[in-house]
C-alpha cells in the first residue's frame, strides 16, 4: 500500500491563494456545506450518506442479550467503524492510522455519551434481557469532512431503524416476528450532528466549512462542534493544531446553529421518503 | 464497428477481420495482418484477451482495438502522458507519483537540454507532466520530461503555478481529444492552458483564481454531460462569473 502522500505545492498553493480571495477550489463559499444526499432504506436501519465525493453508509442492527452487571435496567450500544481501503490512499483495512481511530472515536462519543439513544427503554427484563443495538459506519468514500458524513448517516439509521415489538407476561418476554405486529422505533431523545471546520493561514485567521480531503490535507487545525435541534452543544472536538480564539469559536457556533437545522431537515425528508 | 460490444476482463477477443474469417486463406504475417492493442487489451500467447471492463471499440483501416472503460486506479502503459507529483529525490532520478501502484521514476537526465552539470531541481511536493517510457508488470514504472528522439521537451516538464485536479480515467481520456466539447466550450470563453494526464490528474492555469477554479469545476462536471449539455453548462458558468 502506497503511504499517504500530502498535497503537490501548486495545489497547497492555489488553495491558500484562493482562499486569501475568499473562494474554494471546488467553486464553493466558506460557509457553503456540499451537497448532501441522505438515502433511507429499504430495510429498517440502514442509511447513506453522500456529501459531495465523500459515501458512507450505517447499519443499525439489534439482538437481544444478558445486560451488563452493573447495569442492569440500560440496554447496550455497541459502535463499530470499517475503513474500505478503496475509499482512498493511505486507508489501510488491517491497521487504522491515528486519523482514522480519531475519527471513530469522535463518532462513537457524539452517538453514545450524549446519551441521544434511550438506553433505559431498550431494556426488557431487568437484570435479564435487553436489546443490544450495534451501529457500524462503513467509509466508502474518502473525499474529506468523514466526521459530519458518519454522524449525520448514524444519526439517520438510528432514527429510522425499527426493533421488534416486545410483550411481557409476567417472568415471559415475547419478541413479536416483524410479520406478526408492527416493529418499533428506537426512543431518541435528541439528534446531535456534527459540524466540523478547517482552519487556514499561519494564525488561523480564514477559516472554511466542511473541508474536503484537500483542504483537510493543507489546514492547520480543525474544529468540531457537535449540535442537536435543541440549540445544545453535545460535543467539541479540536485535536491538535494551532490554538483558536474564543471569538473563532463563537463564530464557528453561530454558524453551525443554522447547518444543524437544515441538516436536520434533510434527515427528516429522508426518513419519510422511505417510509 | 456496427454494434456495441461490452466486454469483461478475461474475455477472449476475436480480432479475425470479416473478410478473414469469410475466406479461409492462411493468414500471411505483414503490414496489412498486424493487429495494434491499445488501452485494455493484451496478447496471451495467440488469442487477444481483455483486461478491462468496457466497450470494445477497433478500427478497420488501421486495424487497431482498444477497450474504453472507466475506472480510478491508473495502470501505467508506454507511450501516456501522465501528471505526476514528485515524492523523492535519489542519487539517479526522482520518485514520482502518478497515481498507480507503483511510483514512477524519473531519471535526472530526462529533461530537455539537461546534461550532468545542469540539470533541473525539483523540489518534493512538485508537478511534473511527462510521458510513460517503461512499463510492464515486473519493473516500476519510468516516465521521462521529454521526447528522447528530439531531444525537445515538446510542452512536458514541470507545472508551475495553476491548479491539479483528479479525475476519472474515462473521463481523463476523453479530455486527451483535442475536440473535447467541453475544453472547446471553455477555450471558446477565456484563455487557459491545461496539461491532462491519462492517469486521471488534470492541471489547469489561467490568469487569475476565478477563472481556474471556473475551468476546473467545468472540466469536472463535463464526466457525464454530452456535447450539447456540456456548452450549456459552460455558459451558465460563464455568465455567471
Amino acid at each position: 500500500m502506497v503511504a499517504e502522500i500530502g498535497p503537490s505545492n501548486i495545489e497547497a498553493a492555489f488553495l491558500l491563494e484562493a482562499l486569501k480571495k475568499g473562494t474554494r477550489v471546488d467553486g464553493r463559499g466558506i460557509y457553503d456545506y456540499r451537497t448532501l444526499k441522505i438515502s433511507c432504506g429499504p430495510t429498517y436501519g440502514l442509511a447513506e450518506v453522500q456529501l459531495g465525493q465523500t459515501r458512507v453508509l450505517a447499519r443499525v442492527s439489534c439482538e437481544v442479550t444478558r445486560p451488563f452487571p452493573d447495569r442492569p435496567t440500560e440496554g447496550i450500544i455497541l459502535f463499530n467503524t470499517e475503513f474500505s481501503s478503496m475509499a482512498g490512499f493511505g486507508l489501510d483495512s488491517n491497521r487504522s492510522s491515528t486519523q482514522e481511530v480519531a475519527i471513530s472515536r469522535m463518532v462513537e462519543r457524539v452517538i453514545k455519551q450524549s446519551r441521544a439513544i434511550d438506553a433505559e427503554a431498550l431494556c426488557i427484563l431487568a437484570g435479564e434481557k435487553v436489546w443490544t443495538v450495534r451501529i457500524d459506519v462503513h467509509f466508502l468514500d474518502h473525499g474529506g469532512n468523514l466526521i459530519d458524513a458518519a454522524s449525520i448517516a448514524a444519526i439517520a439509521a438510528l432514527r429510522h431503524f425499527r426493533r421488534p415489538d416486545v410483550t411481557i407476561d409476567g417472568e415471559e418476554a415475547i419478541i413479536h416476528d416483524v410479520r406478526e405486529r408492527n416493529p418499533v422505533p428506537l426512543s431518541i431523545h435528541h439528534t446531535p450532528i456534527c459540524v466540523t471546520f478547517g482552519f487556514f493561514g499561519a494564525a488561523g485567521d480564514m477559516l472554511v466549512l466542511d473541508p474536503t480531503l484537500l483542504e483537510e490535507q493543507v489546514q492547520v487545525s480543525s474544529f468540531t462542534i457537535t449540535l442537536n435541534s435543541h440549540r445544545e452543544i453535545c460535543a467539541l472536538n479540536k485535536a491538535g493544531g494551532i490554538p483558536l480564539s474564543p471569538d473563532q469559536i463563537q463564530r464557528c457556533t453561530q454558524v453551525a446553529l443554522a447547518k444543524v437545522d437544515e441538516v436536520n431537515e434533510k434527515i427528516q425528508l429522508a426518513i419519510k421518503a422511505s417510509s | 464497428m456496427a454494434s456495441t460490444k461490452v466486454v469483461l476482463p478475461g474475455d477472449i477477443i476475436d480480432t479475425r477481420r470479416e473478410e478473414d474469417t469469410t475466406q479461409q486463406e492462411p493468414i500471411v504475417e505483414d503490414e496489412a495482418t498486424v493487429i495494434r492493442l491499445g488501452p485494455g487489451l493484451i496478447q496471451a500467447s495467440e488469442a487477444v484477451t481483455a483486461v478491462t471492463a468496457g466497450v470494445l471499440h477497433s478500427n478497420s483501416d488501421t486495424n487497431r482495438w482498444w477497450v474504453a472503460g472507466n475506472k480510478r486506479r491508473y495502470v501505467a502503459a508506454v507511450g501516456e502522458p501522465v501528471v505526476g507529483v514528485v515524492v523523492a529525490r535519489h542519487g539517479e532520478g526522482y520518485r514520482v507519483d502518478i497515481g498507480s501502484a507503483h511510483d514512477a521514476l524519473l531519471p535526472l537526465l530526462a529533461f530537455e537540454g539537461a546534461t550532468k552539470r545542469n540539470k533541473p531541481n525539483l523540489a518534493v511536493g512538485t508537478v511534473v507532466y511527462g510521458r510513460v517510457v517503461v512499463a510492464n508488470s515486473v519493473m516500476d514504472p519510468e516516465i521521462e520530461c521529454y521526447n528522447s528522439n528530439t531531444g525537445k521537451s515538446e510542452g512536458y516538464g514541470e507545472l508551475s503555478e495553476g491548479f491539479m485536479f483528479k479525475c476519472s480515467l474515462g473521463l481523463a481520456r476523453r479530455l486527451i481529444d483535442t475536440k473535447a466539447p467541453v475544453l472547446a466550450a471553455l477555450g471558446s470563453g477565456v484563455p487557459f492552458e491545461v496539461a491532462v494526464g491519462v492517469n486521471g490528474r488534470v492541471w489547469v492555469n489561467a490568469e487569475n483564481v476565478e477563472t481556474t477554479i471556473l475551468v476546473a469545476n467545468a472540466i469536472r462536471n463535463s464526466e457525464y454531460l454530452d456535447a450539447k449539455q456540456c456548452r450549456q453548462m459552460v455558459k451558465e458558468l460563464l455568465e455567471k462569473q
